[in-house]
């Protein structure tokens, strides 16, 4: 038979890469760095045993928790502290937080305007709570002010910059009717574009109390008031029973605050 | 009185929306406005309440020169213009009496619009606005709860509320089914002539402008090719309108040579009796 067969055609996916050679390369690359970096830290398998040993030592030193009279009021006022400093950094941070967020919304605010919000929201971002809470401790003193600083600080970022997308996600058409009233900027503010993002700002605010609540146990670490403090010191002392205690009761507190803050958004939903 | 002369509005794209519009509402008259969709329709009414801004012409109302307008003598000017939009507008989360009294945001102080507190007058007035546009009962739904027939009366309500001078209402039917389209539209011409407000009002349905409105402007390509009664809307006139059809020389306002009368005119004229 003298009919040609039509030349068989074939298909590759397309890759992400410019072509496939990249794409090895690429591969070749992050293998090599995981290989390097895991024989950069010499992790050894004899190291890996002995650490274990240690582990479980530490475990067993834990068990059982201690729950003595003594140790509950310490426990006690450490969470309470913490509560305490979460929910005021959380008003502090949102009332904040909120022009912040109308000047950082591209639809609303004038150019200057929205890029000195941006750039408060940048720093606000570009820091961990662990530092400013070290810096907070130096300003202004070791104690639960410096944690509320250092959690409202961070509150700011979050909550800006999450409820600036919200703001600029809205419906013009209710801002433009509320402006042909004759009504003013901060009036249009009020009714073309509050009740649209009230359901986002309460969500986001219960959220960031969440946050606030696990972050508000840590920040007493370096001195910035709440159970962290506690938690360091009987650390320290070797205490490792009361440790426990606490460890357990801060997993108490986070699970608690997930509750009521999943139910309260599923209620807003 | 609305007089609107030689109106542009050139995008920064280049885009012409608007060659130089003029046109007048009196007394309490019914203008419509139709023509293909870009052709400036909406950019006319938006430009008059400057919702968006024009780039040449003026806007007069009641002898007030709105284009130069700014800050508080812009809210104040706006305060005397009702606006009605397509896909309503209403604040949706809010309720319908909120809605309504935000027609009355430009006489009351920030505080009182933050606290929502609003003069005993205007609620008052606002219950009989909503049971003048058959809502009453419905002052504590969400706006959101309603029809699209029953939001497009909230969104008439709160322009009325303000006690406009001119009722500009943007395609009003668009996003109604015929049924709720009349009833709205009977109301609106309704309520124009029981408070004696002229309405300009862009409307894609032919038909029904040439049953509500006494004056009908066509506009095609940001120019205005024709003005008269609907009785001069002939196929002529619905070709030089929708399909580029050529306009005769010397053709008057009706895109017609040599007719009996200027009908443009004559319904001006009817306008003013009706006023008188």
């Amino acid at each position: 038979m003298a009919t040609e067969q039509p030349e068989q055609r074939t298909w590759r996916r397309p890759t992400a890469f410019y072509n496939h050679y990249v794409k090895w390369a690429v591969y070749v690359v992050i293998t090599v760095f995981l290989l390097w970096s895991a024989w950069n830290m010499r992790i050894s398998v004899a190291r890996v045993i002995e650490g274990w040993g240690a582990a479980i030592g530490l475990i067993q030193g834990m068990v059982p928790p201690e729950f003595t009279p003594f140790k509950m009021d310490l426990l006690i006022e450490g969470l309470i502290e913490s509560l305490a400093m979460s929910v005021i950094a959380t008003i502090v941070g949102v009332l904040l937080s909120i022009p912040v967020a109308f000047m950082s919304a591209e639809n609303i605010a004038p150019r200057p305007v929205y890029w000195v919000g941006r750039g408060i929201i940048t720093v606000s971002r570009s820091f961990h709570e662990l530092i400013i809470a070290i810096i907070a401790v130096k300003a202004v003193g070791i104690g639960a002010l410096a944690g509320v600083i250092a959690l409202s600080y961070k509150t700011v970022g979050f909550f800006a910059k999450l409820l600036a997308e919200e703001i600029e996600d809205i419906d013009s058409g209710q801002m433009e009717a509320t402006e042909a009233t004759g009504a003013n900027r901060v009036q249009t503010m009020l009714f073309g574009v509050v009740p649209q993002v009230m359901p986002r700002i309460i969500g986001l605010t219960i959220y960031r109390w969440d946050i606030n609540i696990r972050h508000s146990t840590i920040v007493g670490i370096v001195g910035a008031g709440g159970i962290g403090a506690t938690l360091l010191n009987s650390f320290d002392q070797y205490d490792y029973d009361f440790f426990l205690t606490i460890i357990i009761a801060i997993i108490a507190i986070v699970m608690v605050g997930e509750l009521i803050s999943t139910y309260i958004r599923g209620r807003i939903q | 009185m609305l007089s609107v002369t030689d109106l542009q509005k050139t995008y920064p794209s280049g885009d012409e929306a608007l060659k130089g519009v003029s046109l007048d509402v009196t007394g309490s008259e019914t203008v419509a406005m139709i023509g293909p969709s870009g052709a400036g329709k909406s950019t006319f009414i938006r430009c008059v309440n400057r919702l968006t801004e024009p780039t040449g012409g003026s806007v007069e109302l009641d002898g007030l020169e709105i284009t130069g307008l700014s800050g508080k003598e812009l809210r104040n000017a706006r305060r005397d213009m009702g606006m009605i939009f397509q896909e309503y507008n209403l604040i949706e989360r809010l309720t319908v009496m909120e809605n309504v009294l935000s027609g009355r945001l430009g006489y009351v102080s920030t505080w009182d619009a933050f606290r929502r507190k609003f003069a005993g007058d205007d609620i008052e007035r606002a219950y009989e606005v909503l049971e003048r546009v058959g809502l009453g009962g419905h002052e504590n739904n969400r706006a959101d709860e309603l029809s699209g027939g029953q939001r497009q009366r909230v969104g008439i309500a709160r322009a009325i509320l303000q006690r406009p001078k001119i009722l500009l209402v943007d395609e009003p039917t668009s996003s109604l089914d015929p049924e709720s389209s009349r009833a709205v539209m009977d109301l609106l011409t309704e309520i124009a002539a029981e408070d004696d407000i002229p309405v300009l009002i862009n409307i894609h349905e032919v038909d029904l402008a040439e049953e509500y409105a006494g004056r009908i402007v066509g506009l095609r390509d940001g120019q205005k090719v024709f003005e008269g009664g609907p009785d001069d809307l002939d196929e002529t006139a619905r070709g030089q309108i929708y399909r580029g059809e050529e306009i005769p020389e010397g053709a008057g306002p009706t895109g017609k040579v040599a007719e009996a009368g200027t009908p443009g005119e004559s319904s001006q004229e009817e306008g003013q009796i009706r006023r008188g």
